[in-house]
């Protein structure tokens, strides 16, 4: 019995639509994808913009604007599922840096005409707006793992998306831990999976763009960094890069800023 | 005082005897092995590590190199000799050999009658000579047999790997400062489960290898060579080394009545003091060589004919571990890291007739913040009220 094909659109918020690229990016998959659904609205890949209701829609982006704030309202009110995908949609994006500065200030440093802008003083992941059905993090999204989100969608399922931190994508990779080993400083201990281990198999350490993992010890995460160098001007740093709005994320930075200097090591704490 | 190697007749070696080897015979028995349909994996430098890999042969050896452990740390430092084997086990496991990190289960087919047909593949098999394993890594191998084959529920996946290996085993004579294989007794000589044993001696002014026949192939392999059977002398000193390593272990575990005091300490205040310092972060787990947990996963295509199921390696540091219906049961980072103690330390032997750690430290080694096995069972020893 023939069914009609989902309907699928594509939203942008902020964002720099590296995500929406990683929908593209899908190549051989992606006709496979446009032959599963009707892809309604993508402005992004087509001009051609079919109406609402849509049955899945994938937003890009994070709210920065009033604009916004209104607009993924009525995104919400047109889909059946609504996937926010990247780490702008799930937490702020790079630009939720501004939570924690003043923006009017930047505002007025920035533009000749500052009363032409109207910007929130956040920027803040879909979830805090409307109900999300799923998240997908990561900067941009891994294109398997956004494959894997439409298709259990499709299918009626759970996406198979792995809880875990980076490290068991490590281990599972056989890549040797450029902490232990070259004494890197590596977020894979507190960041969410997802991205096949990218940065550390190319002995960089993790820089944190895919959020929190499940059950993040940031706390005592913070600490390696101390034991390891780092001042808490630089720690921020790392917990405030492409999830700077994640709350794990967000509320170690403000402890580290709180506690002002640099944690204080007990010699039984080690690293 | 030098070993000796003196070239004699071809002579018949059996198992248990030993023999002595030049550096070059031991090449040429890693060729022949290779001549006969193995793939060596073995020790080789990579990614700032010795590793274990594919290796052409002798070559591919850590020459030149060693290593230098400490809780959370690892560093390769450069050695003067020529050794093929002068380090400590490395980050890598032989788990990972036989007890993949990702296999295909079976994929299911839907039918145009609504009904459906399996495909199971055929468990790969492969020809591996393992190259190097040290007698810790042997008892991890024991370990993992006991669970995965020996059971009543055998792994068909597992048993293919395991079914057609050549183990040329190490007696080690460089232990880490984390290493503790003599306290749990799993090394550092090794006794048994290997083809050929070597004891290698290296000095200014000569590099033997003591090779022990431990099997039929073993025997095999090495009677194409003309090899100089050891003398009583050198069988002593090799045994000597051997010994010696085990007065240099970098760390130890009173193993008495460990799994007893244990289960009898579960609310000890070091457990929540330690989850403190735990980053979750599942590296213990991946780097132990006994580990051997796995979560299934169902994926399908996209139009939903086809299903697969896969099997991962998994982690009880991870709350989706024990997920069930309404959440996880060990929620709290200290639940978990209990746990993952407790079962390697003292439930494991209810289950399977032995303690599952083999005292090769790579968990402490490789946890970014160095939590020490050894120290966590130390201070829960010593306040434990019994």
């Amino acid at each position: 019995m023939p069914t009609k094909a989902p309907r699928l659109a594509v939203w942008k918020f902020a964002s720099c639509d590296g995500c929406q690229l990683s929908l593209l990016d899908l190549e051989d998959d992606l006709l496979a994808v446009a032959g599963a659904v009707e892809i309604a609205s993508f402005p992004e890949a087509s001009r051609a913009v079919g109406p609402g209701p849509y049955d899945v829609s994938l937003v890009e982006g994070s709210i920065t604007t009033p604009h916004d704030a209104e607009r993924i309202q009525d995104v919400r009110r047109m889909s059946r599922i609504v996937v926010a995908i990247g780490s702008c949609a799930t937490a702020g994006g790079i630009q939720a840096l501004r939570n924690y500065q003043d923006v009017k200030e930047f505002v007025s440093l920035v533009y000749a005409h500052p009363t032409y802008i109207d910007t929130l003083a956040t920027s803040t992941p879909i979830a805090d707006h409307v109900k999300v059905d799923y998240e997908l993090h990561g900067c941009p999204v891994n294109k398997r793992q956004l494959l894997e989100v439409l298709n259990a969608t499709l299918n009626g399922r759970k996406p198979v998306i792995s809880p875990h931190p980076v490290c068991t994508e490590c281990k599972r990779k056989g890549v040797v831990c450029v902490m232990v080993a070259r004494d890197l400083v590596c977020m894979g201990p507190v960041t969410h999976a997802g991205c096949g281990a990218l940065c550390p198999s190319y002995h960089r350490g993790c820089f944190g763009c895919y959020g929190p993992s499940d059950a993040p010890n940031t706390a005592a995460f913070a600490n390696s960094l101390a034991y390891h160098g780092l001042t808490s001007e630089a720690a921020v740093r790392l917990f405030r890069t492409f999830a700077a709005g994640a709350p794990a994320f967000r509320e170690q930075s403000l402890a580290i800023e709180e506690s002002g200097a640099r944690p204080s090591m007990s010699p039984e704490a080690g690293h | 005082m030098p070993i000796g190697y003196q070239e004699r007749p071809l002579v018949p070696l059996d198992v248990g005897d030993r023999a002595i080897l030049r550096p070059d015979q031991l090449s040429g028995i890693l060729a022949a092995l290779r001549g006969r349909g193995y793939t060596l994996l073995g020790p080789t430098v990579r990614d700032a590590a010795i590793i274990y890999a594919e290796i052409a042969g002798a070559d591919d050896l850590p020459v030149g190199w060693t290593d230098v452990q400490s809780p959370g740390s690892y560093r390769l430092a450069a050695r003067p000799d020529g050794a093929f084997f002068g380090y400590s086990v490395g980050p890598h496991s032989w788990k990972a050999t036989f007890h993949r990190p990702e296999i295909t289960l079976w994929q299911a087919e839907r039918q145009g009658d609504g009904g459906f047909t399996i495909h199971e593949p055929a468990p790969e098999t492969s020809r591996v000579a393992l190259i190097g394993v040290r007698a810790c890594e042997l008892a991890a191998i024991r370990i993992q047999d006991r669970v995965l084959l020996d059971g009543p529920f055998a792994d068909p996946h597992y048993a293919a790997r395991r079914r057609d290996v050549f183990v040329v085993a190490v007696n080690c004579t460089e232990p880490g400062d984390t290493c503790f294989c003599a306290s749990m007794g799993t090394g550092p000589g090794v006794e048994s489960g290997f083809d050929l044993a070597l004891t290698e001696f290296v000095t200014d002014t000569e590099h033997l290898f003591l090779a022990e026949i431990g099997s039929g192939a073993g025997a095999e392999v090495l009677a194409e060579w003309p090899v100089d059977r050891a003398t009583h002398g050198q069988i002593a000193a090799a045994a000597a080394r051997t010994q010696a390593a085990a007065q240099r272990m970098g760390r130890s575990v009173d193993t008495r009545d460990v799994k007893e005091v244990l289960a009898r300490n579960l609310e000890n205040p070091r457990w929540e003091e330690t989850a403190a310092r735990c980053l979750g972060c599942t590296n213990c787990t991946q780097v132990c060589p006994t580990c051997f947990c796995t979560a299934v996963h169902d994926l399908t295509d996209l139009s939903g004919r086809t299903a697969t199921r896969v099997r991962q390696w998994d982690s009880c540091f991870d709350r989706s571990f024990s997920y069930v219906h309404g959440g996880s049961v060990r929620r709290s980072g200290m639940s978990r890291y209990r746990q993952w103690l407790t079962h390697k330390m003292s439930f494991w032997a209810d289950e399977f007739g032995s303690l599952g750690c083999v005292g090769c430290g790579r968990c402490i080694t490789w946890c970014p913040k160095g939590i020490d096995i050894t120290a966590e069972i130390a201070a829960i020893r010593a306040a434990d009220p019994s």
